[in-house]
């Protein structure tokens, strides 16, 4: 196994900051999304934006002395640029795919779930747990660490917003406290005896359990490729010892369930409506306070499953801290992903670039892995700057629309 | 440009005619003329109306006027200078105010501080006491009867409104510009707020007084301005033309300004409301002991002024909300305990005041949007999962039926004129067909045009046999309207009246909690 990925440190203190306007700003950008073109749109502004901070970034790494093009090329090639790279793209994706869906659902519903992070731990921390005692088959404990990673975090996630619908507590806040709760709950529970069987030689003795629960990624492709024919060089892929692990699969799967309940089902309606207009939904005759608590569950699902996919995929038995800092990516992940499943794949594929690509550039152009944050950032704010532009162009159309002759415009008022 | 700021005192000796000329004005956005050659001449201490519908081009005229936005073409001039302000600061110091529909204002500084905002002199400290008593004295001078010392919060949108007037007076300014100034009165405010004007006409004042509504132009103007599409249409003297020749000028066609309304022929009961009480938001008693029978093919009208128990009303007839006390019965069936849902199959439609808030999400697509209240029944969904072919087919069935102007069912619902808006909602509330229909103020906002498509709606509903409950603080649209009247003051119907055998005043007089016996000076409340 590789090292660890980098430590994110500085994430948890910067970005919560960083990313509260394009918030703001994707709120009214939702409307946007409603048309065909606008998706495009919406695409393209997004883009433009991750082009706008790669120019930005590179004047940064030309202020600190280094070529640009070079790095950049580093930053691409480690992290597209052969099989282990793409694998370790996909690791870095996966979670944050996962809790950026998270993000994405509750955000739709108007709130702000930044315990995602706490979520995550404490996903991660029950299939630990859970796989820790031998459950059989994994047809029969895959489901099972999985619904556990599933439980925990959606009930962590629903009594924030249940707090809300209750009392009107900001869930902002009681998401902040929720998160230092699950650290401290996830410290004790890695260091009680009483709760596992094994302590502290938890990581050996686990992984031979856990690894028949989640199959690496690698393993699976030839598990299937002893079945059913699958193309030569994806099955190649199993014969390398990648990091890259199913959790890939089921944060795709996620992504689509995910849209269909959104966008295609009366719930995601009332979703979407209660997020958009408290006074509609009440009019519309259906609880706020219950669609709320059930997508910030729904939230904490997304979120509990990323950190089951570090458990059981990539770590193997190593569940605690093995999540840190990438709950609070999983925010901006959301909101360059404009808070839609599809652009949260996306987005979370870039962020995996990113991440992936961060040590090669180091090691090959000598530029400093830290600047893989300065380009996440100039990423988010690029956005914000996008969202806040395209919040100005729908002014002044609605300001010349109220104002227009009809006849000039697209969508005439009355004779 | 005008760099000194001329004093009033000295400009009003000038020999010139006109506070505003504004000719040819050109302004042009992305895609549509806003302003396509506008003239419009405001003589010295005359009150101008400046009529045009929503989207006519108004807002950006004054805006144009007010240094906010810069002409592409045309000449504007102000007491007779050249004036192409570089902001609203510059259109200040000219001698211009503007009166905003909604108030700039500070809401927990004082009336005083408000007005004194932005033109608090130089130096660090602040004369708070000369400030006041100079305040006091325009307040005096002017019949703006209005407390210095109050905070703003505390006073009543009437109020509200004289400390803008202050506030332009203050800064300076000879030539008002209201921007649809009686959108929040009520009737009694509106009368007060025009005997301001007269004041400030005779103190020799200018004012242009921007509006949509007929009956405001008759009432406070000298002359009239109107606009339709951008392009001035016609100036006339008030006192000269009439209410249907500007109507005309105002849509561009003939307008009934009356919908025609054949007598009612009222059937079974099928809203009742019994002895409701409710308490408010600040723990007052909203509601004490109303009650109401809506029966088929009426128009039941409910006046009053704003803020004597409409609000918890409607909530309690609509379902949102339970009564402290009280039962309301829909065909007979108890359903005080039920939802606005469970209403809404048991024949209830809602037309809500709030159109922005409550009746539609704006950022939901029209089809979305018609959806709203329905998702849950079929033929809407089923299982759970939409069936967005049969919310589509509707949505385009119901925009041509009720002439919703949009380009598709995907457009989104903020795009929409208010009137177009207004019209999906009560598409979607009608095509239910409805047993019993809350209107509540469903005109509010909306130009002439789509007034009097949204009455023929209510008439039309009525005709058919259902009952209408109309909720409305516009006094004239309850007697247009309405079969029979109640008047609601301090959370109970205080008179009941049949159509045709009531005259406004008396009205106007029990929404004050008055009737014809008492003193009529007394309807005057502060």
């Amino acid at each position: 196994m590789t090292n660890p990925p980098p430590p994110s440190r500085t994430d948890p203190d910067d970005q919560p900051g960083a990313v509260a306007d394009p918030g703001a700003g994707d709120g009214r950008g939702i409307s946007e999304r409603l048309s065909a073109n606008s998706l495009v749109s919406a695409l393209l502004s997004s883009t433009s934006a991750v082009a706008v901070a790669l120019v930005l970034g590179a004047f940064v790494i030309l202020i600190s002395g280094d070529d640009p093009i070079t790095a950049y090329r580093a930053l691409f090639s480690g992290s597209l640029g052969d099989l282990r790279g793409i694998s370790e793209t996909l690791v870095a994706a996966t979670p944050l795919i996962l809790a950026g869906l998270g993000f994405a659902v509750a955000f739709r519903a108007g709130l702000f779930n930044i315990g995602l992070e706490g979520q995550v731990v404490l996903g991660g921390l029950a299939a630990g747990l859970v796989a820790t005692y031998n459950l059989g088959p994994w047809p029969v404990a895959l489901p099972l660490t999985l619904g556990a990673a599933a439980l925990a975090g959606g009930l962590w996630a629903a009594l924030a917003g249940a707090l809300k619908a209750k009392s009107g507590a900001s869930e902002v806040i009681t998401t902040i406290m929720l998160n230092y709760l699950a650290f401290r709950l996830a410290t004790w529970a890695v260091g009680a005896e009483d709760l596992l069987p094994v302590n502290p030689g938890l990581q050996s003795t686990t992984r031979g359990r856990v690894e028949s629960t989640l199959a690496t990624f690698p393993e699976m492709i030839a598990w299937l490729d002893e079945r059913i024919w699958l193309p030569g060089w994806l099955a190649g892929v199993g014969e390398d010892n990648l990091r890259v692990h199913a959790g890939i699969i089921l944060a795709l799967i996620a992504a689509v369930i995910l849209w269909y309940v959104i966008f295609k089902t009366t719930f995601g309606y009332k979703v979407r409506t209660v997020g958009l207009s408290r006074g509609a939904a009440a009019y519309a005759g259906f609880s706020w306070g219950l669609t709320i608590t059930l997508a910030m569950a729904i939230s904490g699902v997304l979120a509990g499953l990323a950190g089951a996919g570090e458990t059981l995929g990539l770590y193997q038995g190593q569940f605690y801290n093995s999540a840190s800092g990438l709950g609070f990516t999983a925010i901006a992940v959301g909101l360059v992903g404009r808070n839609h499943p599809g652009g949260v794949i996306l987005a979370g594929l870039l962020f995996g670039i990113l991440k992936s690509g961060a040590t090669e550039m180091q090691n090959s152009a000598g530029t400093s892995k830290e600047l893989v944050q300065i380009l996440q950032a100039l990423v988010i704010l690029a956005i914000a700057g996008f969202a806040a532009s395209g919040r100005l162009n729908l002014r002044s159309r609605f300001r010349s629309r109220s104002t227009s002759p009809p006849a000039a415009s697209p969508t005439p008022a009355r004779p | 440009m005008p760099s000194a700021a001329p004093n009033p005192a000295t400009t009003i000796n000038e020999p010139v005619q006109y506070a505003v000329e504004m000719r040819g004005i050109v302004k042009r956005f992305p895609g549509v003329v806003a302003n396509d050659g506008i003239d419009l001449i405001v003589e010295r201490g005359e009150i101008h109306a400046l009529l045009g519908e929503n989207g006519a081009g108004k807002s950006t005229l004054m805006n144009n006027l007010f240094g906010l936005y810069h002409p592409d073409e045309g000449e504007i001039r102000v007491n007779g200078r050249p004036a192409a302000f570089a902001g609203p600061r510059a259109a200040v110091e000219a001698g211009l105010g503007m009166v905003h529909q909604h108030f700039m204002l500070i809401p927990r500084f004082t009336v005083t501080e408000n007005v004194i905002l932005g033109s608090e002199g130089p130096g660090t400290v602040l004369d708070r006491d000369a400030a006041t008593a100079e305040v006091a004295r325009l307040a005096e001078e002017y019949g703006l009867r209005v407390d210095a010392r109050a905070k703003v919060e505390d006073l009543p949108v009437g109020m509200q409104q004289r400390v803008e007037i202050l506030r332009a007076l203050y800064q300076g300014g000879r030539t008002l510009i209201l921007d649809e100034p009686t959108a929040l009165l009520t009737p009694q405010e509106v009368d007060e707020l025009y005997a301001i004007l007269r004041r400030l006409r005779a103190g020799g004042g200018t004012v242009i007084f921007i509006t949509h509504k007929l009956r405001e132009v008759a009432a406070i103007s000298d002359r009239v301005t109107v606009i339709r599409r951008g392009k001035t249409v016609g100036t006339r003297i008030t006192a000269a033309t009439t209410a249907p020749e500007l109507a005309e000028l105002l849509v561009g066609r003939e307008v009934l300004l009356r919908v025609n309304r054949p007598p009612a022929s009222p059937g079974e009961p099928i809203l009742v409301a019994e002895n409701l009480h409710a308490t408010g938001s600040r723990g007052e008693a909203a509601l004490r002991g109303a009650s109401l029978t809506l029966r088929r093919g009426e128009i039941l009208g409910i006046s009053g002024v704003e803020g004597n128990g409409q609000t918890e009303l409607v909530e309690i007839l609509a379902g949102l909300r339970k009564p402290d006390s009280g039962r309301v019965l829909l065909r007979g069936q108890d359903v005080t305990a039920a939802g606005p849902h469970e209403r809404r199959r048991s024949g209830l439609s809602y037309i809500p005041e709030d159109r922005h808030n409550r009746g539609l999400v704006l950022d939901f697509s029209l089809s979305e949007n018609i959806l709203l209240g329905n998702a849950d029944d079929p033929p809407f969904s089923r299982f759970g999962r939409i069936l967005p072919r049969f919310v589509r087919s509707l949505t385009q069935r119901l925009m041509k039926q009720f002439d919703v102007r949009a380009p598709a069912p995907e457009t989104p619902a903020r795009s929409l004129s208010g009137g177009n808006q207004q019209k999906l909602i009560i598409a979607r509330e009608l095509h239910r067909e409805p047993d019993a229909l809350l209107a509540v103020q469903p005109t509010r906002g909306l130009d002439v045009g789509a007034i009097e498509f949204v009455h023929r709606s209510l008439v039309n509903e009525r005709d058919k046999g259902r009952g209408v409950i109309l909720i409305s603080f516009d006094l004239d649209e309850i007697l247009d309207l309405s079969d029979r009247i109640l008047v609601l003051y301090a959370g109970d119907f205080t008179g009941e009246f049949e159509s045709g055998q009531v005259h406004r005043t008396e009205l106007g007089l029990r929404m004050g909690g008055k009737s014809s016996d008492d003193q009529p000076t007394a309807a005057v409340t502060d």
